[in-house]
């Protein structure tokens, strides 16, 4: 197939109605945040060496967690599984390098909570010794069996929202699935990650989206990249030129652009229902990245245990993408990037509309880390800064979903969370958006969160109350049966007890008549 | 041009003078308490006191109209700041969230005499005779009865441990 270079028609607009892109002159949604992609966006990127220790959390996706297959003491080798997926919606993890288990336990993760969860500690002995990893041509597959090898390489969606990317795949399925979006956006500020992929390895991605399309059985794929990246967009043209089925299309930069609904909207125009999946529309979309460890997954093998890492940010010394072992704690990568500045006002995983605050530089990166941002107290708002909401609607202009986020932020203030869900909540992307055009700087995005926590743990105890009233019943119903029990017992007892009585009787009557009979014998006789 | 220029500027004159003295002559003084009060409250006029404003609702709260737990947008932070303004007692029960609790058995004093398996209400408690018991942790509904049963206070309650699948964002604090 390279050899039919037809003129690729990656220039084409998407595809849209007019009156659609009519509209899009009107509904300005989203923000235009600074970008700040710069100097890390100049960078190549570059390996980090091994750490001395890494920290490979049993969560680092959506879903169940990993369960631990080896003991502490063991050797491991590069590529090796180390804890396996449990149930449909889970991945596996596996070493990066070869070394010694240390030990599980229990480790500050990236994760807002701070909480710490089971870890994974691995020491490596600098051999990086791997175990033989075997690619395939991915066009002799079926598309179960890419599935199922996706799924064993514990692939999972490296725009940081780690859905294991197998599941998507699997969608296909039943029914083909038209369309591909490879999601190219990377609409964070400071993130250039993909970026950088997409400019440095293009083959890779492309080759990825390729052997997504065969596996949901799709007849084209769309790579939706900010207009803010021209030189990856160019490399992405370059690579796709083979390809007739592949087109690269710019798309403005806005931030949340490389949300996956927005992207949808706007590259084929329609909209992915309210609680519903975009598959039902006939899209699957990925990330850019997870297409390039789709493509180390298929072709040659490999799990995925390494991921691009932007390090950013005013305090970090010297900016720059690195390409990380999972698993490598924080504090590795800011060291190689020079250090730090400053005291960084805000330490961020991930980019910092989305990401999460972090306290620890020992928290390790995981397969879903973008960015590692260190910023400093001019690059950041005042936490405690927020004043009344004054109503003047900049997040309802703002929301890309269209809801009204004041309204249903002053329902979660009154303690109103279902009347929040019903009038929005639960289509809310948590994109952050609205907090960041607030003029008051009220934390709207933290009120959704926290009602959308809180309504799930409303379902967790109600499920928890039913299953409690059965066992109630349960007992209750024991209890009765057991009292019932007894008093048949106790009356069985008494029947018998008479029943031994009146034998007993019986049969003194009756000897008394025999001895009776006897001794009238006895006085006959006499 | 100049008699257009004239005219409006006049018009305009005039009628700021007319609305300058409206205010004046019909000023409304608002008393001390509902200033106060309308001061306490959002300012957001959102209406979902049911009065027509926070004015409105300031109005009402003063004359003892409208409850104290009016203002869903306050919050009970705000209601206990008016209960507190206006020396009402707050249902507190109704606003306050209680904090889950689990049993747990410190297993040496337990001397397995197994009253708090008989008294658990969902069979939350295993053991048996002279064995150390144990609470399933799920089935658990936190009610203390086995608390106030045990006869080595073996038994105390815990708040259920927060973990990241039950971890739930903080809310904001109310600005």
């Amino acid at each position: 197939m390279p050899n039919t270079c037809t003129p690729n028609p990656s220039s084409a607009a998407p595809d849209t109605s007019v009156l659609t892109r009519l509209q899009r002159l009107f509904k300005r949604w989203g923000a235009h945040p600074d970008a700040r992609k710069h100097p890390a966006a100049d960078t190549t990127i570059t390996p980090l060496p091994l750490p001395p220790r890494l920290i490979l959390p049993l969560t680092q996706h959506i879903g169940a967690a990993a369960r631990p297959i080896v003991a502490a003491g063991e050797r491991v080798l590069r590529g090796q599984m180390l804890a396996e997926a449990q149930g449909n919606v889970s991945a596996p993890i596996h070493a990066p390098t070869s070394g010694t288990i240390l030990g599980i336990g229990d480790v500050p993760i990236p994760h807002p909570s701070g909480l710490t969860a089971p870890a994974i500690l691995l020491e490596p002995d600098g051999l990086d010794e791997a175990i033989a990893f075997c690619g395939v041509d991915p066009d002799t597959l079926d598309p179960d069996e890419i599935s199922k090898r996706v799924s064993a390489a514990g692939v999972v969606g490296m725009g940081g929202a780690t859905f294991p990317a197998a599941v998507k795949l699997g969608l296909g399925r039943h029914s083909p699935i038209p369309t591909l979006i490879l999601n190219g956006g990377e609409c964070e500020p400071y993130l250039s990650c993909d970026d950088r992929l997409m400019r440095e390895r293009a083959d890779e991605v492309v080759s990825g989206a390729r052997i997504i399309l065969h596996a949901i059985r799709g007849s084209e794929a769309l790579i939706g990249i900010e207009s803010n990246k021209p030189e990856a967009i160019a490399a992405m043209r370059a690579a796709a030129t083979a390809w007739p089925e592949i087109r690269v299309v710019p798309v403005p930069s806005r931030y949340p652009m490389g949300s996956e609904k927005q992207l949808i909207a706007w590259l084929t125009g329609r909209e992915v229902p309210s609680g519903g999946r975009s598959a039902d529309i006939g899209v699957v979309v990925q990330n850019v990245g997870t297409a390039a460890a789709i493509h180390r997954a298929i072709r040659l093998g490999e799990p995925l245990t390494r991921r691009i890492v932007t390090v950013a940010g005013g305090a970090i010394h010297t900016p720059r993408n690195l390409e990380v072992c999972i698993g490598t704690p924080i504090s590795a990568l800011i060291e190689y990037c020079g250090g730090l500045n400053e005291e960084p006002a805000r330490l961020v995983m991930g980019g910092p509309m989305m990401g999460m605050a972090v306290r620890s530089l020992d928290i390790p990166v995981i397969k879903g880390s973008g960015g590692v941002l260190a910023l400093t107290g001019a690059e950041t708002s005042e936490p405690d800064a927020a004043a009344t909401c004054i109503r003047c609607g900049s997040c309802v202009d703002a929301c890309p979903i269209g809801l009204l986020p004041l309204e249903m932020a002053a329902r979660i203030r009154g303690g109103d969370l279902q009347g929040s869900n019903d009038i929005g909540l639960k289509d809310c992307i948590g994109c952050g958006t609205c907090s960041f055009v607030c003029p008051s700087r009220i934390p709207l995005v933290q009120y959704f969160n926290h009602a959308r926590g809180e309504l799930a743990a409303r379902d967790r105890s109600k499920l928890k109350n039913d299953a409690i009233r059965e066992l109630v019943e349960a007992r209750n119903e024991r209890m009765e049966r057991e009292a019932r029990e007894k008093t048949e017992a106790a009356a069985r007892r008494k029947a018998e007890r008479e029943r031994a009585k009146a034998e007993a009787a019986a049969k003194a009557a009756a000897e008394k008549a025999a001895r009776e009979a006897q001794a009238a014998e006895e006085r006959s006789h006499a | 041009m100049l008699a257009a220029i004239l005219s409006l500027a006049g018009l305009g004159t005039l009628f700021g003078l007319i609305l300058g003295l409206a205010s004046r002559r019909f000023h409304v003084a608002s008393e001390g308490l509902e200033a106060e009060l309308e001061a306490m409250l959002p300012g957001t006029n959102c209406g979902q006191c049911g009065y027509p404003g926070c004015a409105g609702a300031a109005t009402a709260l003063a004359s003892g109209e409208a409850s104290v737990s009016c203002c869903p947008p306050g919050g009970k932070l705000l209601a206990e700041a008016l209960a507190e303004r206006l020396g009402v007692s707050l249902d507190a029960s109704a606003l306050e969230e209680s904090v889950p609790m689990v049993a747990f058995v410190r297993e040496e004093i337990c001397i397995g005499c197994t009253k708090c398996f008989k008294a658990c209400p969902t069979d939350a408690v295993i053991g048996s005779v002279k064995q150390i018991h144990s609470v399933i942790r799920e089935a658990c509904t936190g009610c203390a009865k086995c608390e106030h049963i045990c006869p080595t206070g073996a038994i105390e309650l815990d708040p259920v441990p927060v973990t990241l699948q039950t971890w739930v964002w903080p809310k904001p604090v109310a600005a």
